[in-house]
Parts: C-alpha cells; sequence; structure tokens
C-alpha cells in the first residue's frame, strides 16, 4: 500500500448534483442579472427599517464563519504547533477560500453602490472609527491570503515544462520560504474581522434585543467563528470519507471535538454571564418570539456541548456529525438573529425575505459546493492512498 | 436530544449555577469604556419642532421637495385617490426628506391630548452631536460640520453599504431600494439654501413656527422658556427664524411635556421637540443620552489602539508559525 499524501480524487465532473447544483446557480444568476438592472428593490424585501437582508446575514455573516475551518486549522497546528492535525489543512482551506471569496461576490451583489466600492482603499476616504471599514479591508486582505495559502495545490499540479516556462518554481520556493509570514497573517486577519463582526453591533444599541447585545459581542463572535469553523472541519471529513471511501479522520476529529467542546463552554458561560450581569436573564424565559429564538439557539449549543464533552459522543462518527450539524445551526441562528431577526427598529418595520432574494443565497452556496467538488477532484487536497477506489456518491 | 422536566431543571439549575459564578467577573470586567462624548459645535445650527403649533399643512413637505428636486410619492394603495397630483409620502423614504405624520387616538376630539386626541408630528434628520451614521461609514461619505454641525451625505463616497441606515437610531437615512442607480437620501437642512443666506425650506414656509429655525443654544433657551411658562397663557411665537425679522404670532401656549425630546437623546441633536403627547407615541423612539457612536468606537480604540495590539499579536503569531512550519517541513513537504 502506498503512503498516505495529498491527492486529487479523480472521476467525472459533470456528475448529476453538479447538474442539479448547476440550475440553481443559473436561476440565482438570473436574478442577480434582475438586481443590476432594476436595482435592490426588484428582487430583495430590503427596506429602510431593515437594510441589510439574508445576503449580508447569511452569505457574509454565517458564511465567513463557516469559512473559518482554514483560520480554526491554521491556529491549531501552526500556531499551537499540532501537526497530527496535518491532513485536515488542505481540505478546511479550500472551504474557507471558497467561503471568503464568495462572501466577496455577496457583498458585490449587496453594495448598492458597488461602482465606488474601490473607494474603501482610497486613503482619503478612510474611516478609521468605522468598524465596517476594518472589516472591509481585513477580508479582503484575508481572500487574498487564503489564495496565496492555497496556491501551492496549483503549482503541484502544473506540469513541469509549464512551471519552467514561467519560472514557478521560484515562485514555489519561495511560497513555501515565507509561507509562515501568510499564515501568521492568516491567523490574525479573521481574529480581527470575527470579532468585528460582533463589534458591528454595539452600534445596535435598543435597535438590538438584549438577550443578544452585550459588550462582549466581540468575544462571543469570536468564538463562534472558531467553534463553526471546527464543526466544518468535522463535518466536512466525515461527509467526504463517506462520500468517497476515503479513511477515516477519527483519530484526529476525537481529539479536536473535546476542544470544540471547551470553546463551546466558554461562549455559553460568556453569554449567561453577560445576562446576568445585565440583568437580562428574565428575557429568557419571557415566552416570547425573541425568547424562543433564544432558546432554540441555546438548545443547538447545548446539544453538541453534551456530545462532545463526553467520552462517548465524541469518539463515535455518528454523534460527532450531529453535535457538528447543531452547532453550525446554533451558531448560524445565533448570527441571523443578532444581524436580523433580534433587531427591531421599530414603526411597524417587518423583514421576511423575498424568493428571489432567498434564490440568489442559494445560488451563491450552490456555486460554492460545485466549486468545491471540482476542486477536490481535480486538485491535491484530500488525504488518500493511491490505490483508493474513485468517488461515486457525487 | 430529549429533555425531560426533570432533566431540563437539573440543566437549568447547573447553568445557573455555572453562570453565577462567572457573572462576577464578567460584570466587573467590562471590556472597555465608551469614547469620550462628543460636544456641540460652537455655530451649531438646529430646529425647534413644536408640535402644538403644527397644524399638519404640510407645506414643509412640498417645500422640502421643490428645495430638494425630489418628486412626488404616492403609496400604491393611495395611487387612485391623489391621481398623482398630490404628494402622499407616509414616512421619509428614498425620495422624500421630510413628512408630517399624525397620532390618533379613539375619537381624536382634542388636538396634542394623548387619549381621544390626536397630534402632529415631523420626522427628518435630527443632526446628531455624535451621529451613529458617520461612526459607522466606511468611506466618510457622512461628514459633520465642524461649524455649523450639519450632517451631510456625499453619494460620490458613498458605496451603498447602508450600515447607516442599519445603525441610526432614528431610522433617517433611506436608500432608494426602488433605483437601478440608488442613492442615500436625508436631510442636510438645505445646507445649499443656507450658503445662500437662505433658511432651511420647511422652516422658510412654516406658517406658525413649528419649525423654528435657529442656533441651537438658542432654541435650547426658547424650549426652556415655553416650558417654563404656564399652559393656556397667551405667548410670542416666532416664525422662520429665531430672532429673525419676521412678524411674530400670539397663541395660547400648549400644554407640554415636561420632557424636551432631542436634548439628550443619543448624546444629544440639534433638533428640539416639544409636544403635547409623550414622544414615544409620536414615534420619537427612548433612547439612553449616550450615543451608541461612542460604545462602538470605545471597543475600537481599545483594540486597535495605535494598531499596538494586532502588530504585536502578528509579530507573535508570524514568530509561532515558523517555528510551526520549520518542524512540520520533516513530516510534509507541502504547506
Amino acid at each position: 500500500m502506498s503512503a498516505l499524501a495529498h491527492r486529487p480524487l479523480g472521476g467525472r465532473i459533470l456528475t448529476k448534483p453538479v447538474f442539479i447544483l448547476g440550475f440553481f446557480v443559473l436561476l440565482g444568476a438570473y436574478f442577480i442579472a434582475r438586481r443590476f438592472i432594476f436595482g435592490l428593490g426588484d428582487v430583495s424585501h430590503m427596506s429602510n427599517g431593515y437594510p441589510l437582508g439574508v445576503w449580508v446575514a447569511i452569505d457574509v455573516v454565517v458564511g465567513t464563519a463557516f469559512g473559518c475551518g482554514g483560520y480554526a486549522m491554521a491556529l491549531l497546528i501552526y500556531i499551537f504547533n499540532r501537526n497530527t492535525y496535518h491532513p485536515l489543512m488542505r481540505p478546511a482551506l479550500l472551504g474557507g477560500v471558497f467561503g471568503y471569496t464568495l462572501a466577496g461576490l455577496a457583498v458585490m451583489i449587496d453594495l448598492g453602490r458597488y461602482w465606488n466600492a474601490f473607494n474603501l482603499l482610497m486613503p482619503w476616504y478612510a474611516q478609521l472609527n468605522s468598524v465596517i471599514f476594518e472589516v472591509a479591508l481585513c477580508v479582503m486582505a484575508y481572500t487574498t491570503v487564503l489564495w496565496i495559502e492555497f496556491w501551492p495545490v496549483f503549482l503541484e499540479r502544473m506540469p513541469p515544462a509549464f512551471k519552467q516556462r514561467f519560472n514557478l518554481e521560484k515562485f514555489q520556493a519561495f511560497l513555501k520560504r515565507y509561507m509562515f509570514v501568510f499564515i501568521g497573517l492568516g491567523v490574525l486577519l479573521p481574529t480581527m474581522h470575527q470579532s468585528s463582526l460582533g463589534s458591528v453591533l454595539l452600534v445596535m444599541g435598543s435597535k438590538l434585543s438584549p438577550l443578544w447585545y452585550t459588550a462582549w459581542l466581540p468575544l462571543l463572535f469570536l468564538i463562534s467563528a472558531l467553534t463553526m469553523g471546527y464543526s466544518v472541519v468535522l463535518l466536512e471529513s466525515t461527509l467526504v470519507s463517506r462520500a468517497f471511501r476515503l479513511p477515516s479522520e477519527s483519530a484526529l476529529l476525537t481529539p479536536l471535538s473535546r476542544i470544540v467542546a471547551g470553546l463551546l463552554a466558554l461562549f455559553l458561560l460568556i453569554r449567561f454571564g453577560a445576562l446576568l450581569a445585565g440583568g437580562h436573564l428574565n428575557l429568557v424565559f419571557a415566552g416570547d418570539r425573541l425568547s424562543s429564538l433564544f432558546l432554540i439557539e441555546t438548545a443547538l449549543f447545548l446539544a453538541p456541548l453534551f456530545i462532545l464533552a463526553s467520552p462517548g459522543g465524541r469518539g463515535s462518527q455518528r454523534w460527532r456529525f450531529l453535535a457538528a450539524v447543531s452547532l453550525l445551526a446554533g451558531g448560524s441562528l445565533y448570527r441571523i438573529n443578532a444581524y436580523l431577526m433580534a433587531v427591531d427598529p421599530g414603526n411597524g418595520w417587518v423583514y421576511f425575505p423575498s424568493a428571489p432574494e432567498l434564490m440568489i443565497t442559494v445560488g451563491v452556496v450552490c456555486l460554492e459546493i460545485m466549486l468545491y467538488l471540482f476542486f477536490i477532484k481535480t486538485l491535491p487536497i484530500l488525504h488518500g492512498s493511491a490505490n483508493q477506489s474513485h468517488g461515486r456518491l457525487l | 436530544m430529549s429533555i425531560d422536566l426533570s432533566r431540563r431543571n437539573f440543566l437549568r439549575g447547573a447553568a445557573a449555577g455555572a453562570v453565577t459564578a462567572v457573572a462576577a467577573p464578567v460584570a466587573e470586567a467590562t471590556p472597555f469604556g465608551p469614547r469620550e462624548p462628543k460636544q456641540l459645535p460652537p455655530k451649531a445650527v438646529g430646529m425647534l419642532y413644536d408640535s402644538t403649533l403644527c397644524v399638519g399643512c404640510k407645506a414643509c413637505v412640498s417645500a422640502c421637495k421643490q428645495a430638494n428636486g425630489m418628486p412626488v410619492e404616492q403609496p400604491a394603495h393611495l395611487a387612485a385617490w391623489g391621481e398623482g397630483t398630490w404628494d402622499m409620502a407616509e414616512d421619509i423614504s428614498g425620495h422624500t426628506l421630510n413628512v408630517i405624520r399624525v397620532y390618533q387616538n379613539g375619537t381624536m376630539e382634542q388636538k396634542d391630548r394623548e387619549k381621544d386626541g390626536y397630534a402632529f408630528v415631523k420626522r427628518h434628520c435630527l443632526h446628531c452631536v455624535d451621529p451613529s451614521c458617520i461612526s459607522v461609514c466606511p468611506v466618510s461619505a457622512m461628514r459633520k460640520d465642524p461649524e455649523t454641525g450639519i450632517v451631510s451625505h456625499n453619494p460620490d463616497a458613498c458605496i451603498g453599504c447602508r450600515y447607516c441606515v442599519y445603525g441610526c437610531p432614528f431610522n433617517v437615512p433611506q436608500y432608494q431600494f426602488d433605483e437601478t442607480f440608488g442613492q442615500i437620501a436625508k436631510c442636510q437642512f438645505c445646507n445649499h439654501l443656507q450658503k445662500q443666506g437662505k433658511l432651511p425650506a420647511c422652516c422658510d414656509v412654516c406658517p406658525t413656527g413649528a419649525s423654528l429655525f435657529g442656533l441651537v443654544t438658542d432654541l435650547q433657551a426658547e424650549a426652556e422658556r415655553r416650558l417654563a411658562a404656564k399652559p393656556g397663557e397667551m405667548y410670542t411665537f416666532a416664525r422662520g427664524k429665531l430672532g429673525g425679522d419676521r412678524p411674530s404670532h400670539e397663541a395660547p401656549l400648549g400644554e407640554y411635556q415636561p420632557h424636551l425630546y432631542g436634548e439628550k437623546e443619543s448624546g444629544g441633536t440639534q433638533v428640539r421637540y416639544l409636544t403635547g403627547v409623550p414622544h414615544e407615541k409620536l414615534g420619537l423612539p427612548a433612547l439612553p443620552d449616550h450615543s451608541f457612536a461612542a460604545v462602538s468606537e470605545g471597543m475600537q480604540h481599545t483594540l486597535y489602539k495605535g494598531m499596538i495590539a494586532p502588530l504585536a499579536l502578528l509579530g507573535g503569531l508570524v514568530f509561532l508559525a515558523r517555528r510551526g512550519v520549520k518542524s512540520h517541513h520533516d513530516e510534509d513537504p507541502s504547506s
């Protein structure tokens, strides 16, 4: 048996799931075209009461958290020096590349004056007090860093003649030599902007329910990004190893689950501690819409906490998988609630996304999955032996 | 996971115990303090809106549209009624910078009475002393004039991210969702007219002086005078501009709520509201005395002071990453 290494999975590109995903991508593209021709109001239900909709709340705020797999794993592997997790790094990184790149795409669809977007980079327009300014620059920089971190994968696949012609061997050596700088940046930048996604909401004040509004929002958003990042890795490696019959990464995922449980416990302690300190604990059991949302969130966090804190739970692939799904659902709900559902602008404003608006979000997510499948089939991303059977499910 | 009742009680108890253990440190260790509050600019101009003087004629709405080149607006459900001739904007929008709204209760017998009464209120930008829209804007499209304190908007800088709409405690900035190339619309206190020595259009046309222009400090004193005087007493009301040359008029003083809205809300504004009906009923939200912009900036300034913390963190991370990469190279040649 040959040694384990990063290998392209191979197999057919245009499979049935890809055609189904492609259909939703095209549908999304149609509505995106309408948005640019007829304006935001034509496809979305956003209003001046709820000026941010699902494109920001789901595609950007939740989407980048799903893309935090690369961040969370880089922190573990390179900063805490746990090299055993190395086989999980590339797939996690790829998730980050698409999570962030497509969040950027969603922002360009969402911006009301997208043709001015380059003003973000013009020093004379810079507004250093703006949290959004920091988030925008950090996300742009991090997306670049992610692609740079991912470059070696492309380089490995290029034919030697091509590499020679463009002197890419030298570039490859350069990347390898200074990759630690990009890894450092690749941990700093998400730490900054994921916490800042929480700071953004500090300005909302009384528009945001006290069940979500706390001075600890930045830390809560940072921890939720990390736990969601690790969950994506748990989920991804389970799905991929089953679908493509790769060796299970159980030996790695079990100890990783312990870390997730610890972070989750910290998250809940800060959250409830802040509620108690602020005297808002009574709102938890108020029985209204917001308290229900809060309780659903908490249940979705507690379930994975109990599963992953017990040795039996985190040792089982099935329970681990369920815990990751529950945590991702809880984390997503937390973010959507904080940005949309727990926000009350007053004066009777309501918001529910329109079908075209949702189809754009669905299209972006489908594009992400499609590209992910294409990349793992054609590039050396997953760990496996040379004589593995080819993918059959996807 | 199924959670039965006793288990839930147990969980609740356990959670409460754990929460009590961390609550004290969390409460004490507030992660940051708010930024210093901002001060009213020395020559700040503003408006005193006296709801008891307003007769709801909407001359201000019409004048505002004319002065700012805004079209007539008709909600779909009223379109057949006005036949395109009358402006019937129900609230401020991407095409309406100010609007008169009406409060109605019960039989609506008496003006400026909360029960069985009605009242008018004007909606437009309050030109905050410490504006959230300026704090959130990533490209400095919102600016506060250092002299007059007018909060203006520059569409050439604006990227349309709409965080000013999201963050404004009064829901004032409005994006034009119905336009292909929409922009943010907000009251800029007719600063183009003020530069020509004219009054803001709404104050200029107001027949009763319900919208009164002036220096904020003067308007504050005038509002306090009205609050201190006896309700029902005859009072001389200025028109157009406080201390201007327009003829004033005499009328009995309204029965005001004791709260002068706009003085302290959200760190203070340059508009003052005197109302006969509690301000919450008129869509003027109850807000704390500090601006949430100061809270948000306090956090940013603590974390990013001189970029020292991020740079130190980056240094540490790069150092650790270098060590990590080195020790990994023997095992795996790829990054």
